[in-house]
């Protein structure tokens, strides 16, 4: 039957090549020998919505800044009473996460701090909204500034007459360390409105089901989603632009395909070419800022540089569009069916409790467009833009023999990085050769070993004895990680050939699963198939239009699938588990997104 | 040829309801609303009160009573059977005979049958504004009832049945005169039910007016409804219409039509039928959606019984309506229930509370 507990981490080997991997993370990171006792006593959540793949050295950063960030505003800024932050251990190249709880006695004390600080949040929110657009607009522009260029063969002659008393590496260095206090400062932001974000939401979540015990959470959901977020405006661009194709009769440039400077220079030729061309250089600006991936890592391809991919969806969208089907998002029909959801609750209850209703509603639908928006403007465009400032960094370093190829650079984690930074510009000044090139090779060849071989191991959902119960209110929003998820993992209650997860999108659909596990992948998804991943990003949403349901292995109500499907009308069942190592590409499944199942039918 | 003694169910009004009784009274409501409720007719307290009036029934029956003493159960047992004997021994008046004949006949003909279809005879009582009415005109039923003659033996039986050796207690103990209750009968359609139970517009574990229960098994709803088998039992929110919970239970019997026999037989339900959900989520889905519909109809919950014929050109089949009545369980007690819970607090201080409030997620 079922183990009662997941696996040790100091019980769980590396798979075979990667022994050493520990060496690549810092030191704060990794479970650690002499803390065994402590860390064997919690419980520890693996992150895989966020963070489905190993971390290479450097990108792990996103991880500690975000984590980080998203504590600091529990436990610091707002003194959420029963809450403190998340800690946070990579163990076989996975992330695992481990809630810290208020101490029940310190409960209390942090009541009045909480209503004052988090109070004036609430009470101004679109104020200091309005504020954090400019914050983070600002913050994005300033990334845009960073430039790293190979250092020049001397000191420019201008610095030496003007008696500067600096040489180059004092502002390439400053500059390496301005692009990780940028984005840790985006970090910072991110979580500056999304835990009181989700509190609300939670408040609100809490009522409904105390006054209607069984209301399915995709009800509370739909009362509070928006219809029209910017997280949708990318794939809106897109469309706009194949109806826009259409219009000026150019789709069979569009649908001929090549390569992305070629098709646009034939496009710019035809007669009302140059009218497309603007449109489509209009939206890029910023809303090709868009990542197939989730923005954490260094590899993640953004639309502005990989224009392949979004002329690609352009190209399914004008195919969709000229056999006559409808691309849009039943925008109308979602507005007026949240209104009819809220409207029917809410006469359910008691005059009282409808003005509370009123009130909790109110305030989840005034805090909720940020958790969805925020998404674009962080994970999407600053971070875009700091991935695309670091490769220029990697380049240099390659120019300067540091490694063959200037992705490797994302193989030292971003303190070992600036130690190589500083071998550069010692060997620069002292007018040798830099150390780096040799003692780097070696290291980071066996780091690409040892990251092949971890991606070959999925990582466990969970790791040790899970407590009694999980009543962390932000673990259960965002991860959807609860008693019952929790006994779904250890198999506990399962039936065979059916898995079971969050019930994220109503509806039931049979079909052929189409098994995703990274964004390249995409293009594999024929029409009609169930899509199956670990998790899915914002901006798969293209894909969404042609497939007829989603199954994920983690997420909750409030994850990217859950909230895309149901802004599609799709079923979506998340947080299964297993079920993207379990189920096969052309496998038959039905899925069950108000029940919450998935069958496998064959 | 109106008659007063017969009424068919859509040419009712709310003006005949007195002469209807609560049964039927109820069913016509139901049509009037646009309820898919098998058609039928009701014979009238007109045609019961021409019976008592016939013959000196209704002497006949007063003296009985009278000499009943006031809580001596064996007394009422033997009235009881007096009474019986005197409804089974007297003549149906000749022109209610004739209008409940030709009623049937009538209903038949609309139905595609040749004075035979298939009916159900129930009573329907006058004293239905009482609580617990239902029980001052014991609610005789006779199912799959074929034939003109059948159909008045029935109608006669039924109207006995005001004065069972119960009911005739009931009224005893209550004070009420038992020839004020006056007696309808409901001459109704069968459904031929492949599927039939009952649904409840508000969960009646704790009353939460969200959720909608259904109870379903094989068969006739009788199986059902006098709870000889364990049903399977659905739950569906009532504002999503989706199913949020589903116990599908061993069906060990059903309750089916003899057509041969005319009568309703129980017999088991086979092996490879015996787990298998009963409804399916289209199934489901119809009868929430009527429930939800006769909820917002009359302003409350409701307690309803529905059955599904089989139909050759659709899987679903033919959702029937067979009775609806409002839930007293919970709307007496109103305020203990959902929306009356605890009063939220509103602002910071609710939001605190929730955030140190455990809250479970369905997984």
């Amino acid at each position: 039957m079922s183990q009662k507990k997941f696996p040790s981490p100091y019980e769980l080997p590396a798979p075979a090549g990667a022994d050493n991997w520990r060496s690549m993370y810092p030191y704060y990171m990794v479970f650690r020998d002499e803390l065994r006792a402590d860390e064997e006593a919690k419980f520890w959540f693996c992150d895989s919505q966020h963070w489905p793949n190993p971390f290479k050295p450097f990108d792990s950063l996103t991880v500690e800044f975000a984590v980080k960030c998203l504590g600091q505003y529990n436990t610091r800024h707002y003194l959420v009473p029963p809450a403190n932050g998340i800690e946070y251990r990579f163990h076989n190249g996975y992330c695992y996460m481990s809630p810290v709880a208020v101490p029940p006695e310190q409960i209390g004390d942090r009541v009045p701090q909480f209503m004052q600080r988090a109070g004036h949040y609430f009470a101004n929110w679109n104020s200091l909204l309005d504020n954090w657009y400019v914050k983070v607009k600002a913050n994005i522009a300033e990334l845009e500034t960073l430039s790293f260029e190979p250092l020049p063969e001397v000191v420019p002659l201008a610095w030496v007459t003007e008696g500067r008393g600096i040489d180059n590496t004092v502002p390439l260095l400053a500059e390496y360390d301005r692009a990780i206090q940028l984005c840790y400062k985006t970090w910072n932001y991110h979580f500056e409105f999304l835990n009181l974000g989700y509190a609300a939401y939670l408040d609100f979540f809490g009522f409904c089901k105390g006054a209607f015990p069984s209301i399915p959470d995709q009800a509370i959901a739909k009362m509070v989603q928006g219809v029209d977020m910017e997280l949708f405006r990318p794939d809106d661009e897109l469309k706009k632009l194949a109806r826009l194709a259409v219009d000026l009769d150019l789709t069979s440039i569009l649908q001929a395909g090549g390569a992305p400077a070629d098709v646009l220079t034939r496009i710019a030729a035809q007669p009302r070419g140059t009218q497309w061309i603007a449109a489509w250089e209009a939206a890029q600006d910023p809303w090709f800022n868009f990542t197939s991936g989730n923005g954490f890592y260094s590899d993640d391809k953004y639309w502005i540089e990989h224009l392949d991919i979004p002329l690609g969806y352009i190209r399914d969208y004008i195919a969709r569009l000229l056999n006559g089907d409808n691309i849009e998002r039943p925008t109308a029909d979602l507005a007026a069916e949240r209104e009819r959801i809220a409207a029917e609750y809410r006469e359910l209850l008691d005059a009282d409790n409808q003005a509370a209703f009123d009130g909790k509603l109110g305030l989840a639908r005034t805090v909720y467009p940020y958790v969805e928006n925020h998404n674009f403007y962080i994970e999407h465009w600053a971070m875009g833009v700091f991935w695309r400032k670091m490769r220029q960094l990697g380049t240099v370093l390659q120019q300067a023999g540091f490694w063959a190829d200037a992705a490797d650079m994302f193989y030292l984690n971003r303190n070992e990085l600036r130690d190589a930074l500083f071998d550069y510009c010692n060997a620069w000044a002292v007018g040798a050769k830099p150390i780096g090139p040799v003692y780097w090779a070696p290291i980071i060849a066996q780091r690409k070993t040892m990251m092949k071989a971890l991606a070959t191991q999925a990582p466990q959902p969970a790791l040790n004895a899970p407590p009694e119960v999980i009543t962390e209110p932000f673990t259960i929003m965002l991860w959807g990680i609860t008693s019952e998820s929790i006994a779904t993992w250890l198999g506990e209650g399962s039936t065979e050939g059916v898995l079971k997860g969050m019930a994220a999108s109503p509806g039931v659909v049979e079909g052929k699963a189409r098994v995703i596990r990274s964004a390249d992948q995409l293009p594999e998804i024929q029409p009609g198939e169930i899509l199956v991943a670990p998790v899915t990003a914002p901006s798969w949403a293209p894909v969404f239009g042609k497939i007829a349901a989603t199954v994920t292995d983690i997420g909750g109500m409030m994850s990217h699938a859950s909230i895309v499907c149901r802004e599609y009308g799709l079923p979506a069942v998340t947080g299964t588990g297993t079920a993207s190592s379990t189920i096969r590409t052309g496998q038959r499944l039905r899925v069950d997104g108000g029940a919450g199942t998935v069958t496998l039918l064959d | 040829m109106t008659s007063p003694h017969v009424l068919a169910f859509e040419q009712a009004t709310e003006a005949d309801d007195t002469r209807l009784g609560g049964k039927c009274a109820s069913l016509t409501r139901l049509i009037r609303a646009g309820m898919p409720v098998p058609p039928g007719f009701a014979v009238t307290t007109d045609a019961y009160r021409s019976m008592l009036g016939h013959h000196g029934l209704y002497e006949r029956v007063h003296a009985i009573l009278e000499h009943v003493p006031h809580g001596d159960v064996a007394a009422q047992a033997d009235a009881a059977q007096s009474i019986h004997a005197a409804f089974a021994t007297t003549a149906v008046p000749d022109d209610v005979l004739a209008a409940i004949a030709g009623q049937y006949r009538a209903l038949c003909a609309a139905e595609g049958a040749h004075d035979d279809l298939p009916v159900a005879v129930r009573s329907s009582a006058t004293a239905e504004d009482l609580p617990d009415a239902s029980f001052a005109g014991q609610q005789d039923t006779y199912l799959w009832v074929v034939g003109t003659q059948a159909v008045i033996e029935r109608v006669r039986d039924c109207w006995a049945s005001l004065f069972t050796a119960r009911a005739i207690g009931y009224r005893d103990d209550r004070g009420i005169t038992h020839l004020d209750v006056l007696m309808s009968v409901a001459v109704q359609k069968m459904v031929n039910a492949q599927v039939a139970g009952v649904a409840m517009t508000i969960d009646p574990v704790n009353g939460d007016r969200a959720k909608m229960v259904i109870d379903a098994s094989w068969g006739l709803g009788e199986s059902v409804v006098s709870g000889e088998v364990t049903p399977d039992h659905y739950a569906v929110d009532k504002v999503m219409l989706g199913v949020v919970q589903r116990t599908i239970s061993c069906k060990v019997f059903e309750v089916v039509a003899d057509p041969a026999e005319r009568c309703t037989v129980h017999r088991s339900v086979p092996v490879e039928r015996q787990n298998v959900p009963c409804l399916n989520d289209a199934q489901i889905g119809a009868i929430a959606r009527m429930a939800k519909q006769l909820e917002k109809r009359f302003g409350a919950p409701q307690d309803i019984e529905w059955a599904i014929e089989p139909l050759h050109d659709d899987p679903n089949g033919r959702l029937m309506l067979l009775q609806c009545r409002p839930e007293t369980v919970w709307s007496q007690k109103k305020a203990a229930a959902s929306g009356g819970a605890p009063k939220a607090l509103a602002g910071m201080e609710g939001l605190v509370s929730s955030l140190l409030t455990p809250v479970r997620i369905r997984a």
